[in-house]
């Protein structure tokens, strides 16, 4: 069973969740948000990769292209 | 802070999560795009077989996802699901094995699977590559590759899957890429509600065994290359072999009804136990 931290970005009606110990630092969602909301961090997990970080959340549109892109299911995009 | 659940959580086998697929695996981005497919159309995982092979993308259904799963020797998982289908053709039967499973060693069970149009969804992972066995060359490797087997090239072409089985006669028939993930979704949601055998290419990525030894290291710099060298079929009407050499053809190749054949088989057998009780009644 994974437990991990999860980062929380919350403005407006969006949702940005990540959740730190599935992540393996593969940078995908960093390349490809069309709107560049995520930054490589300097912070480690546990497994030792380097987590994204979400820089602006205002930027994001909701498109949920992040969340299906993730090979790990560690970022869920919710519009409430 | 939350213990944190992801909504599809409930899809896969969450006690066993983070997977053991390598960082950037297009495994994983596989996984994700079919249960997201599942949930998106309420396929009840509860009447759905989920076949595999052996090789890493055989990992995806089993032990991934909450199905019931057979996880069958390297090459035959298409020969298990049609024994699956044909016995419980009111289930939901999925293939989702690697290219060297379906398309090399496997190879014959595909092209009569598609021939006799048998109502399966195949999603065949194409890395290009035997992943798990250390990155041996495929029949799906491109020609004037590195690999641990062709030490100075391949001097192969690789197989076009997806057009051999438009070729078979095969219902469905898609090409999509870890990167075209929405239409990739989209795509399963087909096959797998419509009748007949279906069939999706998933040109993926191996940054582990293949990438690493072509260059590409980093599973953004595959799928920078994806989308950079596809191109969605209809585009390429009137496009030369020539111009198309080194393109990556998306979309859907086909999609036509045809006779199904567990359908054709049970017809066959009512049939012929009619005729027997018919001939035995005139017998008296
Ligand atoms: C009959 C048989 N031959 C060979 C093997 C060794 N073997 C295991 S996985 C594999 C290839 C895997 O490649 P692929 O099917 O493309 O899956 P991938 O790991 O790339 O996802 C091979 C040759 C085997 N297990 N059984
Ligand atoms: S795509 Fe997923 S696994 Fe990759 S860096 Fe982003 S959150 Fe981590
Ligand atoms: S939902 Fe779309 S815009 Fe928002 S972070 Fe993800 S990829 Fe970027
Ligand atoms: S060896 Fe390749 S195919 Fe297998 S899990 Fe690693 S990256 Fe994926
Ligand atoms: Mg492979």
């Amino acid at each position: 069973m994974y437990t991990g931290l999860l980062e929380r970005h919350r403005r407006g009606s969006k949702l940005i969740e990540i959740t730190e110990n599935l992540c393996k630092g593969c940078e995908i969602c960093i390349e490809f948000c069309p709107l560049k909301v995520f930054e490589k961090s300097d912070k480690l997990n546990r497994k030792g990769y380097y987590l994204p970080i979400v820089t602006d959340e205002d930027l994001c549109v909701g498109c949920r292209l992040c969340e299906l892109l993730c090979p790990e299911f560690a970022i869920v995009i919710t519009n409430e | 802070m939350s213990e944190p659940r992801h909504r599809l959580m409930g899809y896969v086998r969450e006690e066993i999560m983070p997977h053991r697929f390598c960082s950037g695996c297009g495994c994983g981005t596989v996984l994700n795009a079919f249960t997201n497919a599942v949930e998106g159309i309420d396929l009840d995982p509860g009447r759905m077989v989920c076949v595999s092979g052996i090789g890493c993308s055989s990992w995806i259904p089993s032990p991934y996802f909450k199905s019931d799963t057979l996880h069958t020797t390297h090459g035959r998982p298409i020969a298990f699901a049609t024994g699956v289908k044909m016995m419980r053709p009111d289930l939901t039967v999925v293939v989702i094995a690697g290219d060297g499973d379906v398309a090399g060693i496997g190879g014959n069970h595909l092209i009569h699977a598609a021939r006799r149009n048998i109502d399966l969804s195949v999603f065949m992972v194409n890395n290009m590559i035997y992943g798990m066995t250390g990155g041996q060359v495929a029949p799906t490797t491109p020609a004037g590759v590195k690999t641990t087997t062709t030490p100075h090239r391949n001097v192969e072409p690789p197989f076009r899957v997806a057009d051999l089985v438009v070729a078979a006669g095969a219902g469905y028939v898609a090409r999509w890429t870890t990167y075209h993930a929405f239409p990739l979704m989209e795509s399963m949601q087909n096959a797998m509600t419509r009748k007949g055998f279906s069939f999706i290419e998933i040109i993926s990525q191996c940054p582990e065994n293949y990438g690493r030894r072509i260059g590409l290291r980093r599973a953004i710099d595959f799928l920078k290359m994806f989308k950079e060298k596809a191109i969605r079929i209809e585009k390429t009407r009137d496009m030369s072999e020539e111009e198309l050499k080194d393109r990556i053809i998306i979309g859907r190749l086909c999609d036509r009804d045809r006779p199904e054949f567990a359908d054709e088989m049970h017809k066959l057998t009512a049939e012929q136990v009619a005729g027997l009780k018919a001939s035995k009644e005139a017998a008296g």
